[in-house]
């Protein structure tokens, strides 16, 4: 399915004069645009850490003016010991079901993407069903069932359910990458003699890795986030945004501020970190 | 989205048997006889268990025993059975309860004084969302995990009176009750006799409003469907609620109103429709702060909050046709662990002095009148304010919401109110 | 360009080469299917069973096949429906049209910082969307930071706001569109093979050009991606009519979610969702067959 091109390499040297200024203005506008879409989408988040730093007289977020600047919120972060459990239960669920939706999502990926076979179809139903279904009915339909198979609601419910949402996304994402791929790579390692798992694992998983890392991620986001589906098969244990959800209505206390604060800075640092690392590998 | 098919190296092979064609390509199993085999067999779980389970299909729902014989469950002879385990299980709503530091003073003299451990869950957020929580459950026989819940009058409470899903309490084990509650607690319309629940704290749904912005005094509930405050009108998505304070604008005493009451007032809503600015769950006290509302049904609570963080000009008014007065009560789920320890704190709560602590921390109208005095003394602020201990032209104010009877009523109600908020 | 395995013992080779083959797609996907069979499929055909049912929930409910629920709710409800359609069209165009460029730039002069940048444009995401909900309830408050500052300006009508209209609604659903755009846009954008595009430049196609027809064509899989999980989860929101909606901006979803929730009209609540997964179905088979068309295999 690949063109065929002779060798040559388009350089910049070769490209027409008149090209290039108008080329790189084009380039730079898109450069700002994109930082101004990431300005804006941070705008919350911005106010959020700006309220996390503010005076909040009987410990609860009921207004947003600004009272004073105060650094109280992050010498008590871990005070509320059932909020601190609750965000630690939330990272541990969405790590633990990033890891399985991608150990799921990604063999019917591949399976969706290259074959075609008998169930197909109904494969593609069953996926988009799971994205397009409402979540409390999703929610309603698994308490229910574990409660017919007489399972104790608690961390493996929430982790089961959010597996059973998260592989849908994960597959479609990856999907959409394997579906381009160029299957004469793929050929050309069997020909020279590498067996299905080899190709597999050095040829066609670095090609999809990109597609896999944006399936973990949203995987990871819409875990951490999920509310109604949890609220339905979490039992007694607490998730960050059931915490939270519920304490929305009488005023969050702004520790929740400070926690987001602290997760978005986490994320930051790994974010330079990251940078950091790709600057000593070759682009 | 397919890609070419994989079937590609085969098709360029010259020949192959076509038996063993046929044999490579014949499937062994259908989908769904692999599903069926595997669901029926492996899991012990079939279609219609799982419709039997769900308490809303199949089957009726489960009720609890509690009729039948004198060692029926919440009988005297029943309670007198029941040992304390020494620990229990209490969900309630966020911020009920008087917290310093992140503990809570009445629960440790609690476990002071009777030697019983507290598993305080902040897990209620909503009479709905918690009762779809236990409900499923409460149907099929098994323990919710709680032993002590915390639920507002309204239909998810008569829903768990109606199939008996609490455990009935034997007020001799509650004398405190008995000698300290407020008679606007005892015996309610919902609970007479308060054979299930005794209430926890109780709370006014009046108007808040921004008096700058009104530019008057607020004294009447037409004053929420005054043309003057056009887009800025606040109104509740409770459909209780709203339709509540419509029977009221008429006149109607909403725990005695008729089918054709609440038509007359879901045109009164309906005519509004064009002046609300939104129908607000909770979140009318932001709005009445950053200014979008200027008027708003609101309770008494949240203003009196909001009075303290920063915006004392709010102010809240019981209108002159009435308030409503809600109470969110404890009850004992059927089947609890600790029903002895349950049963325990609600007679050590309802003790004036520890009545007085939780009062003065969450602000809200508290069922022991004797906690006055004591307040008084300790914190004047919160024991002169009529929004904690509600005066007595407040108390001849106050309205209770209509009680359903059964699930056709409630759904009548629903129907009603229901194409105002959501069309 | 396709060269055949020459197998030592061809006789041999072929079947087990064949039965892999053929197995291979079943042996890949048995073990989703299984787990998506017992903790998605059963559960849920149960629950929208409850659509054909009738009864209450006091007295429980009877399968009796009755369709009249379904069409009750329909002429009900329609207003609703089509309204979230609506919303969900213009919220996933204007994510597409904000992301696209975004994802492009990202994917082919990210350089070493794609991943980076990627991230940047997830982080917000991780954190709950309660709390970023409640802060653009505040940013756009009638005088907050936004419109305060364009009323100042005289820019606005004092009595303009945002809050509790359809535009809020769909500002919301767009910002929460973002990541579930960004990132199918990505791996579609990145994966298209740069000697394409300069041979398109060789062949003097300008920049405009090259970009309608050969970049987008060729990265119709990640378009289609992103529109099946934006559109279908905007049309399904109830989170952002509930918080920033007002009279007259309510979403199926939230009809949904009261029906369950507060009025326990299980029935309802189930013909509704039955309702919308078909009418969703129905809407992406209809871009999949416009759009489809204009796929690589076209070209190639």
């Amino acid at each position: 399915m690949s063109v065929a091109l002779p060798a040559q390499e388009t350089t910049a040297a070769e490209a027409p004069a008149q090209v290039r200024p108008r080329r790189r203005w084009g380039v730079a506008a898109l450069g700002v645009y994109t930082w101004l879409v990431i300005i804006y989408s941070i705008a919350p988040i911005a106010v959020m850490i700006a309220y996390s730093f503010n005076k909040t007289p009987r410990g609860r977020v009921v207004t947003f003016s600004w009272l004073g600047f105060t650094t109280d919120w992050y010498r008590h972060v871990f005070d509320i010991a059932d909020l601190t459990q609750a965000l630690v239960t939330s990272l541990e669920v969405a790590s633990i079901a990033t890891v399985g939706s991608v150990l799921l999502g990604t063999p019917l990926a591949l399976a969706l993407a290259r074959y075609n076979f008998r169930g197909k179809g109904l494969s593609d139903l069953v996926i988009f069903v799971d994205i397009a279904a409402p979540s409390i009915v999703v929610g309603a339909s698994l308490l229910s069932l574990f409660i017919s198979l007489n399972w104790p609601r608690g961390l493996l419910t929430i982790i089961i359910a959010h597996i059973a949402f998260d592989v849908a996304f994960v597959t479609v994402v990856v999907r959409a990458r394997v579906a381009e791929l160029d299957r004469a790579i793929e050929k050309a390692a069997y020909d020279l003699g590498a067996g299905p798992w080899t190709t597999f694992s050095r040829v066609t998983l670095p090609l999809i890795w990109p597609g896999i890392v944006a399936g973990a991620l949203l995987a990871f986001v819409l875990s951490i986030d999920d509310l109604i589906i949890t609220t339905f098969v979490a039992g007694q244990t607490l998730t960050f945004p059931l915490w939270v959800y519920g304490a929305v209505k009488v005023g969050i206390p702004p520790q929740v501020f400070a926690m987001g604060t602290i997760v978005f800075l986490g994320g930051i640092v790994l974010t330079v970190l990251n940078a950091l690392w790709q600057r000593r590998r070759p682009a | 989205m397919s890609d070419a098919s994989g079937l590609g190296d085969e098709h360029q092979q010259p020949t192959i048997d076509p038996a063993l064609l046929r044999g490579l390509t014949e499937s062994r199993y259908s989908r769904r006889q692999l599903l069926k085999a595997a669901g029926a067999g492996a899991l012990g779980l079939s279609f219609s268990g799982v419709l039997a389970a769900c308490g809303a299909a199949g089957t009726s729902p489960g009720k609890g025993k509690t009729t039948g014989g004198a060692s029926a469950v919440g009988s005297p002879e029943w309670w007198a059975k029941q040992k304390p385990g020494g620990v229990f299980q209490f969900a309630n709503w966020p911020y009920y309860i008087d917290t310093k530091h992140g503990k809570h003073p009445s629960l440790e003299q609690f476990t002071k004084a009777t030697g019983i451990k507290v598993n305080y869950l902040e897990v209620i957020q909503n009479n709905d969302s918690f009762y779809a929580k236990i409900q499923p459950s409460l149907s099929a026989g098994q323990p919710t995990g709680y032993d002590m819940i915390v639920m507002t009058n309204g239909w998810y409470l008569t829903e768990l009176i109606n199939h008996q899903w609490l455990i009935p309490l034997d007020l001799s084990l509650i004398p405190n009750f008995t000698k300290y509650a407020s008679p606007l607690v005892k015996s309610p319309n919902y609970d007479p006799g308060n054979k299930h629940t005794v209430t926890w704290q109780s709370g006014f749904t009046g108007i808040g409003y921004d008096p700058r912005k009104t530019g008057r005094e607020i004294t009447s509930v037409h004053d929420l469907f005054d043309p003057k405050f056009k887009g800025h009108i606040g109104m509740m998505s409770d459909n209780t609620e709203l339709g509540s304070v419509a029977l009221l604008a008429l006149g109607i005493d909403p725990a005695t109103s008729t089918r054709s009451d609440w038509q007359k007032a879901a045109k009164l809503l309906q005519k509004q429709r064009p002046l609300v600015r939104q129908y607000y769950d909770q979140s009318y006290i932001k709005a009445l702060e950053n200014g979008d509302t200027w008027i708003s049904q609101a309770w008494s609570g949240d203003i009196y909050q909001a009075n303290n963080s920063g915006y004392p000009h709010l102010r809240f008014v019981a209108p002159k046709e009435g308030v409503m007065v809600w109470h969110d009560n404890m009850c004992i789920p059927m089947h609890a662990a600790h029903p002895r320890d349950a049963i325990e704190w609600m007679n050590f709560y309802y003790q004036p002095k520890i009545a007085a602590e939780v009062a003065d921390w969450v602000d809200y109208v508290t069922p022991v009148p004797s906690a006055k005095p004591i307040l008084m003394k300790e914190d004047p602020a919160v024991g002169k304010s009529p929004l904690v201990f509600p005066t007595p032209a407040m108390d001849k104010l106050a309205h209770d919401y209509y009680t359903f009877k059964n699930y056709d009523d409630f759904t009548a109600w629903n129907n009603t109110f229901n194409p105002i908020i959501q069309s | 360009m396709e060269q055949h395995v020459q197998p030592d013992h061809p006789e041999l080779a072929l079947p087990r080469l064949g039965l892999r083959r053929r197995l291979a797609p079943y042996l890949l996907g048995l073990p989703t299917w299984a787990y998506l069979g017992v903790f998605f499929v059963v559960p849920l055909v149960a629950v929208l069973a409850v659509a054909l049912e009738t009864g209450n929930p006091d007295q429980g409910y009877v399968l009796t096949w009755h369709w009249s629920e379904l069409t009750s709710t329909i002429s009900f409800y329609h207003v609703q429906l089509i309204r979230s359609f609506e919303y969900g069209a213009i919220s996933t165009a204007i994510a597409l049209v904000v992301s696209y460029p975004l994802a492009y730039w990202i994917a082919f002069h990210g350089g070493r910082h794609k991943s980076t940048l990627l991230f940047l444009v997830l982080l917000p995401f991780f954190v709950s969307f309660v709390i970023r909900t409640l802060t653009w309830e505040f940013i756009l408050s009638d005088n907050g930071f936004v419109l305060g500052t364009l009323k100042r300006w005289h820019l606005l009508p004092q009595n303009y706001h945002v809050l509790s209209t359809s535009v809020a609604v769909i500002a919301g659903l767009t910002y929460t569109a973002l990541p579930f755009m960004v990132l199918p846009l990505y791996v579609g954008l990145e994966q298209i093979d740069r000697r394409v595009v300069r041979a398109a430049h060789d062949l003097y196609a300008n920049h405009l050009v090259t970009f309608a027809r050969v970049i987008v064509p060729l990265s119709a899989g990640g378009i289609f991606a992103g529109f099946l999980l934006v559109f279908v989860t905007n049309v399904g929101d109830y989170v952002n009519a509930a918080i920033l909606g007002g009279p007259g901006t309510t979403m199926i979803g939230n009809i949904i979610q009261t029906s369950y929730l507060t009025n326990l009209d299980y029935p309802t609540a189930s013909a509704l969702s039955a309702w919308l997964l078909l009418f969703l179905l129905i809407a992406v088979a209809a871009y999949a067959k416009i759009f489809g068309a204009r796929r690589i295999q076209e070209y190639a």
